[in-house]
């Protein structure tokens, strides 16, 4: 219906500026091409960041009985900015005997991983940068390069509060990305391609959540989990556990340098959100079809995209607010013990339903 | 944690020092604590105390008697109004003058609202400490409510400075009665939910049942008294042993739990705000009304011979003991805090745990570092 | 079964917390129930009265006022906060040389808002103000002179 003859924006792009027709720029154009996107999504990495770091401030403060910043700018909207010039201007001193190369690698390498993984997303019919066939695993594989960055930040800085919140936080986020995948696997199984298009399109009657009853709520409460302990937040936020270690393995970072870490966390959690919108609550395709027949139809997908990441976003921040945090013992239990032989039945139960097709589809 | 298998392995590994030093957001104030560490399992702790000493024993060798009182507000200052109520007694005790009816009744009244502020901010910090950040603007939104009620009769919400040697330095406000007698209502209605959401949870249980466990023995050897001591089964309340003030007229339980790990001292507190509860609502519909100071001398000068008071603040046992020779400034004051006592068994609680134990560990216990430096 | 009935109880509980804190949540985001900010500088602060922000002289509107230099406020204070330079006059009704205040000093720095000062006057001549906006720039600015220049004592005070 609304997947079998979109075309990639970003592809029409490079067409135009390196192909036959339009400004036929050749080989010079298609490079153009592909900064111009890149920097597109730069701007995106940094406006998400930025009003993620908002969105938290103000419900953090909702939920703390109080309000948020309301001062700077209508409403508030503008106080991550000044924030960030705040960050931009100070000196990233660093400790006295250092790794250097390290230590400067350390926030590239999040940042990286971060900016990499989003350029997978689908955000709307035609929106996605980077159309590969094995799309959702690809985020998953490179997602590991961010946990270097963590331990990279954690040994170069020279303190030893930063080392033991980078190991924790190595441990942590290399357990976690087993049971993430094991759940993403149990999705997989409904649809047959890791591409994130066949993913959305095999969602059009109704939601894997629904489709995939049981198996697929199960596999919905183990993601959830699992993302919210990769992308380090409470109850899983034992490598930035303030009250135990100060700031974990950004402790000894200023400016630009803790910008980095900081964005790159709630970029994350933007992509986990993502993941979670694309696999279980249907990506960008509207719920039964409502706004099908308008036009304009990449905005209404980008919107439902959007109010779909947001919940799961809000979802994500609730928890934060509420429950207090495991220790790093009773994480690695909760993952070995319980997550991970729960995603493993959980896979074969979802083979049995996909295999006697006791989907529900309508 | 079995920490057996890491020997029988060929590994090398080297124990490390880490400093959990005086400025930490865990610490309660400036505790420096440096640790043994192997991996993340603490194997030694040695505190290093200090750093907030200000002489408070010595400042008071020169000052008269009227005026000592002023300098306990900033021993432990969130039971500021009990530490006041220690000296004034002491002193009363060796002038051997009869205090009023209703001073008594004022200074057992103040004295449970500040249990209960201390609990609540306690309670506030612990959530904060173990990770539920919300927990925090909770219990400062209700300690608010008190604060304001101590501010309208005394003037000050967290110094107070209100009892004076034969009496209490302001009367009542109008509005008192009616303020507390709206506050306790609130507060049955409230402490319930608070329950639920920190005490309830898997996740806070895990953290706090079977960690850190003070057998009763211990608890006796090392001098700990408060809820601690309460959380491991030893009856230690002052209010019950040395009643004072108008202590000897109410009807409490004291409340005793076994188990002596987390959770006891945890459940020991949030119990012991309802039973101050119990305590303010029988006092506060007849309070007798002959006076507020007693006749005292302008100049005040103890008889010669060594007084000794014992008070219960929300941390333990807190003792004033002065020894005068018959001049206007004591001799001698010393101040027995409950807080150095509790930290002593920190010290033996915090071998072979982990790190994140160590931290809940010294959050039930309760710490109020100027308390334990003086 | 333990194991899932393990389960099944921790998820439960987990619920419960988090329906106490949506609790205050949606009441909060759509109509600012529970909100306990009050936004300061629109909103004036709430002291009582009785506050204890800092000591000041009374004064009438004679500009008089009713300390007479005994100097029992500067015996009083625990840390010498407050200094009364004071001179003998010749009284002329009676004859005798009386203690007569020049200045009262009192350093705001140092004060540790005790009130003992307040309680040993025996003519009611300091008391507390509710004014607590006393941050500066220049530490000389806290030492202050309490009474106003030009203000004698009232007539009719006894000691």
């Amino acid at each position: 219906m609304i997947l079998t003859n979109t075309t990639n924006y970003f592809a029409k792009f490079i067409e135009y500026l390196s192909g036959a027709e339009g400004l036929n720029l050749g080989f010079a154009g298609e490079i153009l091409a592909y900064v111009v996107i890149a920097a597109l999504y730069l701007a995106f990495f940094a406006v998400a960041g930025l009003m993620l770091v908002y969105m938290e401030r103000r419900i953090a403060a909702f939920f703390q009985l109080r309000l948020g910043p309301n001062r700077v700018g209508p409403w508030g909207l503008l106080q991550t900015i000044a924030d960030a010039l705040k960050l931009v201007a100070k000196e990233i001193t660093g400790t006295e005997r250092k790794d250097g190369l390290l230590y400067h690698t350390a926030y590239y390498l999040v940042i990286v991983a971060a900016l990499v993984s989003l350029s997978v997303v689908s955000f709307a019919p035609g929106v996605q940068a980077f159309n590969v066939n094995i799309g959702v695993f690809f985020i998953s594989a490179v997602s590991s390069v961010g946990v270097l960055g963590l331990i990279f930040g954690g040994w170069g800085s020279n303190n030893k509060y930063s080392l033991l919140g980078a190991m924790r936080s190595g441990l942590q986020m290399i357990s976690y990305e087993l049971s993430a995948g094991l759940a993403m696997l149990t999705i997989i199984l409904m649809v047959g391609s890791l591409n994130v298009d066949s993913i959305i399109e095999a969602q059009q009657s109704n939601i894997f959540l629904i489709q995939g009853h049981i198996p697929a709520l199960i596999a919905f409460a183990i993601f959830i989990i699992a993302g919210t302990a990769e992308s380090n937040r409470t109850p899983f936020d034992l490598p930035e556990g303030e009250a135990e270690l100060g700031a974990g393995f950004h402790s000894e970072y200023s400016g630009m340098g803790f910008a980095y870490f900081f964005l790159a966390e709630f970029i994350n959690m933007f992509i986990i959100a993502s993941l979670t919108a694309t696999l279980f609550l249907g990506g960008w395709l509207a719920p039964f079809g409502i706004t099908d027949s308008l036009p304009w139809q990449p905005l209404w997908g980008l919107i439902w995209f959007f109010v779909k990441v947001l919940g799961v976003i809000f979802l994500m921040m609730w928890f934060r607010w509420t429950f207090p945090r495991l220790r790093i013992d009773q994480l690695l239990t909760l993952e070995w013990k319980y997550l991970l032989p729960m995603a493993l039945l959980n896979i074969v139960l979802m083979a049995l339903v996909v295999y006697f097709d006791l989907l529900i589809k309508f | 944690m079995d920490t057996q298998n890491l020997q029988t392995l060929d590994l090398k590994s080297q124990e490390y020092f880490i400093n959990m030093g005086p400025q930490h957001p865990a610490a309660h104030g400036v505790l420096r604590l440096i640790l043994t560490m192997d991996g993340e399992i603490v194997k030694n702790i040695e505190p290093d105390l200090g750093f907030i000493h200000r002489s408070i024993e010595k400042q008071c060798e020169y000052e008269g008697y009227k005026q000592i009182i002023h300098l306990t507000d900033r021993l432990d200052y969130l039971s500021a109004h009990i530490n006041n109520e220690a000296v004034a007694l002491a002193i009363e005790k060796a002038l051997e003058i009869e205090v009023p009816e209703r001073v008594k009744v004022i200074r057992t009244i103040m004295g449970e609202l500040t249990r209960i502020a201390s609990h609540l901010l306690w309670w506030g910090v612990m959530g904060m400490d173990v990770g539920a950040l919300t927990t925090f603007m909770y219990a400062f939104r209700d300690r608010e409510y008190i604060n304001d009620i101590m501010e309208d009769t005394t003037g000050a919400r967290l110094t107070m400075n209100y009892s004076t040697p034969g009496g209490v330095m302001f009367d009542l406000h109008k509005d008192f009665v009616k303020r507390v007698k709206e506050f306790i209502p609130h507060l049955r209605s409230v402490l319930p939910k608070y329950d639920e959401l920190l005490t309830g949870n898997i996740i806070f249980i895990k953290r706090m049942k079977g960690i850190g466990v003070l057998s009763p023995e211990d608890a006796i050897n090392y001098g700990a008294t408060g809820p601690v001591a309460r959380g491991s089964g030893v009856a230690s309340d002052v209010r019950k042993i040395q009643p004072y003030s108008a202590l000897d007229r109410v009807d409490f339980n004291e409340v005793l739990l076994d188990g002596g790990d987390n959770l006891a001292r945890y459940n020991v507190r949030m119990k012991e705000m309802y039973e101050s509860l119990n305590i303010i609502e029988q006092l506060i519909d007849n309070i007798p009304d002959d006076g507020i100071q007693a006749k005292t001398k302008a100049l005040i000068k103890l008889p010669k011979g060594e007084f000794l008071q014992r008070v219960e603040t929300a941390r333990g046992d807190f003792g004033v003991h002065i020894i005068s020779d018959g001049k206007k400034n004591p001799y001698r004051v010393k101040f027995r805090s409950p807080g150095f006592s509790n930290l002593n068994t920190l010290i033996k609680l915090g071998k072979d745990t982990l790190l994140g134990d160590l931290i809940a560990i010294s959050a039930t216990m309760d710490f109020v570092i100027p308390d334990i430096d003086r | 079964m333990s194991y899932l009935g393990n389960i099944f109880h921790g998820v439960k509980t987990l619920f419960t917390g988090m329906k106490i804190t949506g609790g205050y949540f949606f009441p909060s985001i759509i109509g600012r129930k529970y909100v306990i900010t009050r936004q300061y500088p629109e909103e004036p602060a709430i002291v009582s009265d009785r506050f204890r922000g800092e000591v000041v002289m009374w004064h009438n509107d004679d500009n008089e006022h009713r300390c007479t230099g005994c100097q029992a406020c500067e015996i009083a204070c625990p840390n010498g906060s407050i200094e009364i330079i004071w001179d003998r006059v010749l009284n002329e009704e009676t004859g005798k040389k009386v203690k007569q205040i020049d200045q009262h000093i009192y350093h705001l720095g140092m004060c540790t808002m005790c009130s003992l000062c307040i309680q040993a006057c025996p003519t009611d001549a300091i008391m507390w103000s509710t004014n607590f906006h006393n941050s500066t720039y220049d530490r000389s600015n806290l030492t202050k002179v309490l009474n106003k220049p030009g203000s004698k004592l009232m007539s009719g005070v006894e000691e």
